[in-house]
């Protein structure tokens, strides 16, 4: 999967170590996994490789550089768009530890 | 510069380059940029006003842009687009974007006036206003692009007043006005019309703008799974208008056979729910209007 | 027909300050005309189209639009230059603590006007002092060739890594901007030694993209912090391009302030810009009658120069602040800030706060001359009221 990772971030010792300015472009120290109330679950029998999900993820949480779409479920916040927009019916929300119950 | 931009998701890179934001969950305004930037691609300045994207993109530590990417004063987008277009262009940089994704209000209000100096003075940027029709980031307070009827913070619908009681600004028509090279209006819920009108906004020479309708869940009171299926809407039923101002004319992207039921669209968000019946008549009343004479003057 | 370099040539306050703008090779200008800076921005034109200045010259719509472009070029490295005055400077206001905050080292030249209500054109210090807390470093000129001079250092000053802060260049509107002298133009040359192109980190960039212009909530305290750590470092950078300057162009300012025959002075006038010039002359002719009194030319008001200003206070018997401004419901601005400083000695001296010369009043030799016997006065163990306006037109019970 191809997607920013968080990083570690350590306050400046001091205030003269904060920046002078300009400051580092793409630098996550925390990820949005606490939002979720549900989970999209892809069901990658009935995935056709449309791509619609990955299009319409307002996060980009879904990921299609491998065989099969990933959803990086550390950014994703459940909003649901990629379930809603899925033309076959491919995703489903299951609420958040329920997982195992999706049925699968 | 002449490159094959993508236009649908196959031809989409993979590489997200804004990631990590904190817009609220289904932000129809993040899809916007997010789609944006990757037909753009990394070689791109990014200015960003006071508004919802840059509230929950640039916290420090957190940026979730990876690209260069600035905040702007919230008049100012189009004169920041302008500073950074001429201190690259007098650096000898090549091969660059300048874009700015600017809100509604950062448009059509406060920064109407670094718009169109920006569009007067022909830099080379792209002005991106990504419209959800009030003032989200501060609360859902009426804006100049709020359409009539709208219950904001500001326009509250009550006894004596349906909400807000004015209509929205045509920027379309304002920054045609100007004579610019090129602008257009699109939707989230039509993505790929909207891919393919960055592109082109990329390859204009001079400044060029385009408006695209972002659904805000929050602000406007619908299931946040619905976010692109409520821009598809809009446009299906009349209410937005998916189009292109280039050569000197307006040309009308999408001609629907019929229109969906503009009350069915309204009826679908809080903002509007309180509408009655001849309040909804006065809305399809008004859109008649518009598109009677888009087809009589635009080419379609 | 282009003056050759190192010669004398004979213009105003705002065309010193065009000359040395193009000299300084900025990138980028952004320009919206006020009187009394339109000379500047008129002039700079004409340089970019006669092609001695090569640069990107942007027609803004705004004051604040003017800010907003030089935010944007600074943003990717760029230098730039704006100037403007009076309600433009206002306009502008919220960009003052924007750039300086981003560490911008924008170069700005203000024509001092006074602000309106009552609409007036003319000269005073309320518009550049009104904005003293925003981060920039503040200069005031008594003459063009100052102006000329002061422009070429800013960039220096501004632009050190040590610094990194924007400067404003202050000139009195139409006693400085519009009148006329002889200076020294320094040559294409002799600039470009001494001011080198602007390389930074803090800036967007295609090869390694940042971010400029962010928020910080939890630890604004500490950005705020380092930009004031940063600031007092400006003292001493600011001496030591001045030293540099004298040295290669054979004039010097003296630093941050500049002490005319203070050594053994009983009393001492502080002034801020073209008045200086004026007081310069009163300062001779009561010298000769056997007065000892003395000149403090306050030329930066920020970094304030606390110490030389508790120096000068500890060797006299009276000291007069002359403001060209007037914080309504308290005092001048200069006298605040003077005082704060003066007070911390173990016996200050007593000081009076001389208010004139707003809305471009004139202050006179006769005027200057009458400050120092009041001060004579006091010093003598008299007492004076404490704030004093001077030439007004009228009775009045202030």
């Amino acid at each position: 999967m191809d997607r920013p990772k968080v990083v570690e971030y350590t306050k400046p010792h001091c205030v003269e170590d904060y920046p002078c300015g300009a400051f580092k472009a793409g630098h996550l120290v925390q990820d949005n996994a606490g939002w979720r109330v549900f989970r999209p679950i892809i069901n990658q029998g009935k995935c056709i490789g449309c791509l619609r999900c990955f299009l319409v993820c307002p996060d980009g949480a879904i990921d299609k550089s491998g065989e099969s779409l990933e959803i990086d479920y550390g950014f994703c916040k459940g909003c649901g768009v990629c379930a809603y927009e899925c033309k076959v019916g491919a995703i489903t929300m299951v609420r958040e530890g329920d997982e195992t119950d999706a049925g699968l | 510069m002449d490159e094959k931009r993508a236009t649908n998701a196959r031809e989409l890179t993979n590489t997200e380059y804004l990631y990590g934001h904190r817009a609220c969950a289904g932000c129809g305004g993040s899809l916007a940029l997010r789609l944006a930037m990757k037909v753009l691609g990394p070689r791109t300045f990014v200015a960003i006003p006071a508004n919802c994207m840059s509230a929950v993109s640039f916290l420090y530590p957190q940026i979730s842009f990876t690209t260069n990417a600035m905040i702007s004063p919230f008049p100012a987008t189009g004169a920041v687009l302008s500073g950074i277009e001429a201190g690259a262009r007098a650096l000898g940089l090549k091969d660059y974007n300048v874009v700015g994704f600017a809100g509604d209000g950062g448009t059509a209000d406060i920064g109407i006036q670094a718009l169109s100096g920006a569009i007067d003075r022909g830099d080379r940027i792209i002005y991106v206003c990504y419209d959800n029709e009030a003032y989200m980031n501060t609360g859902i307070q009426k804006s100049g692009l709020t359409p009539f009827g709208s219950r904001t913070t500001t326009s509250p619908a009550g006894r004596n007043i349906p909400g807000a009681a004015g209509r929205k600004k045509d920027m379309l028509e304002i920054v045609a006005a100007h004579g610019i090279e090129y602008a257009a209006t699109a939707s989230i819920g039509y993505p790929e019309d909207f891919l393919v009108k960055i592109g082109k906004a990329a390859q204009c020479g001079t400044t060029s703008y385009i408006q695209v309708l972002s659904p805000c869940a929050t602000g406007w009171g619908f299931p946040v799974e619905q976010t692109v299926r409520m821009g598809k809407d809009a446009v299906d039923c009349g209410l937005w208008i998916l189009a292109e101002y280039e050569n000197d004319e307006f040309v009308l992207n999408r001609k629907p056979r019929e229109f969906s039921s503009v009350e069915e669209y309204l009826r679908k968000q809080a903002r509007f729910r309180h509408l009655k019946e001849k309040e909804i008549d006065f809305i399809v009343a008004n859109r008649d209007r518009k598109w009677a004479k888009i087809l009589k003057n635009w080419r379609n | 027909m282009r003056p050759m370099p190192g010669c004398r040539i004979f213009v105003s306050g705002d065309e010193a300050v065009a000359e040395a703008v193009r000299l300084a090779r900025p990138h980028v200008i952004s320009a919206y005309p006020i009187t009394p800076q339109t000379v500047v921005v008129e002039k700079i034109s004409e340089f970019v189209e006669d092609g001695s200045l090569q640069a990107e010259y942007l027609h803004v719509e705004s004051e604040h639009s003017a800010m907003s472009a030089a935010l944007g070029a600074a943003a990717v490295g760029a230098r730039t230059f704006t100037a403007t005055s009076s309600q433009g400077l206002l306009y502008m206001a919220e960009l003052l603590p924007y750039v300086s905050g981003a560490r911008f080292p924008v170069v700005m030249m203000n024509a001092n006007r006074t602000l309106a209500t009552p609409w007036a054109l003319l000269s005073d210090h309320r518009d550049s002092l009104s904005q003293i807390d925003s981060g920039w470093i503040q200069v005031y000129c008594e003459d063009a060739q100052e102006a000329l001079d002061m422009i070429i250092q800013a960039y220096r000053i501004a632009e050190d890594p040590r610094v990194m802060a924007p400067i404003m260049v202050n000139l009195d509107g139409f006693l400085l901007t519009h009148t006329y002298e002889m200076v020294d133009l320094p040559g294409q040359e002799e600039v470009d030694g001494f001011l080198p192109p602007y390389r930074t980190e803090n800036k967007m960039a295609l090869d390694d993209p940042k971010t400029v212009c962010y928020a910080a909530m939890d630890e604004y305290m500490e950005f705020h912090m380092k930009q004031e750590l940063d600031m007092r470092k400006a003292p001493a950078v600011i001496a030591e391009i001045d030293r540099e300057f004298g040295e290669r162009f054979g004039r010097t300012y003296h630093g941050m302030v500049e002490q005319y025959r203070c050594e053994d002075a009983d009393v001492v006038l502080v002034t801020l810009g073209t008045v200086t010039g004026t007081a310069r002359v009163v300062v001779d002719d009561m010298r000769k009658e056997g007065h000892r009194v003395g000149l403090a030319k306050l030329r930066f008001v920020r970094p304030f120069p606390r110490q030389e200003m508790m120096e000068i206070a500890g060797r006299v018997k009276a000291m007069g602040v002359v403001d060209k401004d007037l914080s309504i419901g308290y005092e001048g601005i200069v006298f605040t800030n003077v005082n704060s400083s003066v007070c911390d000695l173990a016996s200050p001296p007593p000081r009076i706060n001389f208010i004139g010369g707003l809305g471009g009043r004139n202050i006179s030799k006769q005027h200057i001359r009458s400050m120092f016997n009041q001060l004579i006065e006091m010093a003598g163990g008299e007492s004076r009221d404490r704030i004093q306006f001077v030439n007004v037109g009228c009775e009045h019970n202030g």
